[in-house]
């Protein structure tokens, strides 16, 4: 029981975790808590059943491929990633330098917007996500590693490598993490900062339309208000592991999935989403910076 | 004897801040290969004049021209680009970063690499970034900190770290380098040193305009002074024209020392 419950925790979690470095990459060059952010790893969810029904209806490879699978992913990270760049633009690029409640209210307005935009255009109905991995699995004893978790850790663990590897071994992550830093400096320094900016919301808005994926895949279903909720508990995670830290999202999103895991195995899985919202409570009122933030006085 | 167009000039330059006018006409000119000391009091608009040219903050009216050509409309990134750098009185290094990664951060806008390349990393991109490196290294010979190239930024000695904001500067192969108080809080050896760099970065063809309150240093390598005081220039020339300059000892000491 025990380990299947760890086993369920770190799939869960390893999601949460990569819509949570989406708002923490966001929220460290920013300061902007990005509430549509959730919303963009619906589209990619929505995504992946588009391009799933598009392969079958045109019947040009077998929709059970390998192939159509990789088809999905790529499909979700363009759009989505198109998405992050398109609603930076017009949504908070004209607010730099408002005041800092009128992004977040934009930003509020973006996810309204898409929530009812894809109700509309994809039905209130909930919807069935093609399981590609039907059956398959490792058995353990006690417990039970299905080939779609062993997947989903698998593809989060290597976005996440690769993200780390972004951040700290090219150009580019070189620039976002100076202007996270200190945005004027950068600028002085020959960086074009709406350039960083936009590459920021593209890397977070791609890792975001993956997850999408990933857990249409493994719940089976969705629809049109799952970014809401799942927002809001990548939210959590990034801000208990502290907001704008990279590791402080991968970290807080596990323990994220682990504390709901157990929690629904060995309380009551009624009250999974009362556990994340009664940490995120508990994080804001004693240690608002996070596991890993530095002491939010000295940024100041 | 000068070249027909100067490296920088600014025509009638000035900058509001509400009702307060920081700086006021103000004409100046840096020639190519030239060092150029801006001095006055506190307050005189020192460090807008430099806020103004880099794009920081736009002046509220005159011109900047950078090889003949108008710098208004310019973010700093693209003055940048142009080939203009400049550092702060207050240092302002990247500090969760290593030293390296400073300087090469500040080559940014010299590196064609974009997102795609970073994601796919074919062998130019490979090339180029250890090419930038090995720039980056020999900025930080050149400055004197070779060996502190994989420590965080914030672990460097305060001397230290005033250099190393110089070499990030230069890391944009800039023509005209701003220093803003580089000797601030620096003691007499370190000065010294200081000024040492200051004429290698100049015998490597780079104009430097320099703020600077210490005046032996300013005067001891700057080819020409320009003076400020509450905005206005009041004063231009060699070091022994400035000090000579009635107008300058008033500014400094006070209007009725003039006559004592």
């Amino acid at each position: 029981m025990l380990l299947q419950q760890l086993i369920n925790g770190l799939t869960l979690g390893s999601v949460y975790a990569l819509i949570a470095l989406g708002y923490t990459m966001v929220y460290g060059i920013i300061e902007l808590i990005n509430f549509a952010h959730g919303e963009i790893y619906m589209l990619g969810a929505y995504m992946g059943i588009v391009t799933f029904g598009l392969l079958s209806t045109l019947h040009l490879i077998s929709p059970d491929s390998v192939v159509a699978l990789l088809l999905m992913m790529v499909v979700a990270m363009l759009f989505c990633g198109a998405c992050g760049v398109t609603m930076e633009r017009v949504a908070y690029r004209p607010l730099r330098g408002a005041s800092r409640l009128s992004p977040l209210i934009s930003a509020l307005g973006v996810s309204i917007f898409l929530q009812n935009f894809v109700m509309l255009a994809q039905g209130p109905r909930d919807k069935g996500f093609p399981n590609l991995f039907a059956g398959g699995g490792i058995d353990l004893p006690g417990a039970r590693i299905s080939a779609i978790q062993i997947f989903i850790m698998a593809t989060s663990v290597m976005m996440m490598i690769g993200l780390q590897l972004l951040v700290h071994r090219t150009k580019i992550g070189k620039a976002m993490r100076a202007t996270a830093q200190d945005m004027q400096m950068a600028c002085m320094v020959g960086i074009n900062v709406d350039r960083v900016i936009s590459v920021t919301f593209l890397v977070g808005s791609i890792l975001a339309g993956v997850a999408g994926i990933l857990v249409g895949m493994y719940y089976g279903l969705i629809n049109f208000f799952i970014g809401y909720i799942a927002g809001i508990k990548a939210f959590t995670a990034a801000v208990l592991g502290g907001i704008g830290k990279i590791q402080g999202a991968m970290l807080g999103g596990l323990l994220l999935g682990l504390i709901e895991s157990l929690g629904a195995g060995y309380i009551s899985s009624e009250y999974k989403d009362v556990f994340a919202f009664a940490i995120l409570i508990v994080v804001l009122i004693f240690r608002p910076s996070g596991l890993l933030g530095e002491d939010i006085s000295k940024r100041v | 004897m000068s070249a027909p167009v100067p490296l920088l000039e600014t025509r009638k330059l000035s900058k509001n801040f509400g009702g307060l006018r920081a700086i006021d006409n103000i004409d100046l000119s840096v020639e190519t290969d030239e060092t150029v000391g801006l001095i006055g009091p506190n307050g005189a608009g020192k460090t807008t004049v430099f806020n103004c040219v880099t794009g920081m903050s736009p002046p509220t009216s005159g011109d900047i021209l950078y090889r003949g050509e108008s710098l208004a409309g310019l973010r700093p990134d693209q003055v940048t680009a142009r080939g203009i750098s400049r550092t702060f009185q207050n240092i302002r290094l990247f500090r969760e970063m290593t030293v390296i990664e400073n300087v090469m951060v500040g080559s940014h806008c010299r590196a064609r690499a974009g997102i795609l390349g970073a994601v796919f990393r074919p062998k130019a991109v490979v090339k180029e970034e250890e090419e930038l490196a090995a720039k980056a290294l020999g900025l930080l010979r050149f400055v004197g900190l070779e060996g502190k190239a994989d420590l965080w930024a914030r672990q460097l000695p305060y001397g230290d770290q005033r250099r190393l904001e110089i070499a990030r500067a230069m890391a944009s192969d800039p023509s005209l380098l701003l220093l803003d108080e580089p000797a601030c809080g620096m003691n007499p050896q370190e000065t010294i040193a200081l000024m040492e760099l200051i004429r290698l970065i100049r015998d490597r063809g780079i104009a430097v305009l320099l703020i600077e309150h210490q005046m032996k240093m300013i005067m001891g390598i700057s080819d020409r002074l320009v003076v400020l005081d509450h905005g206005t220039k009041i004063a231009e020339g060699t070091a022994e024209a400035v000090r000579a300059d009635p107008a300058v000892i008033g500014a400094y000491l006070g209007k009725e020392s003039i006559g004592a």
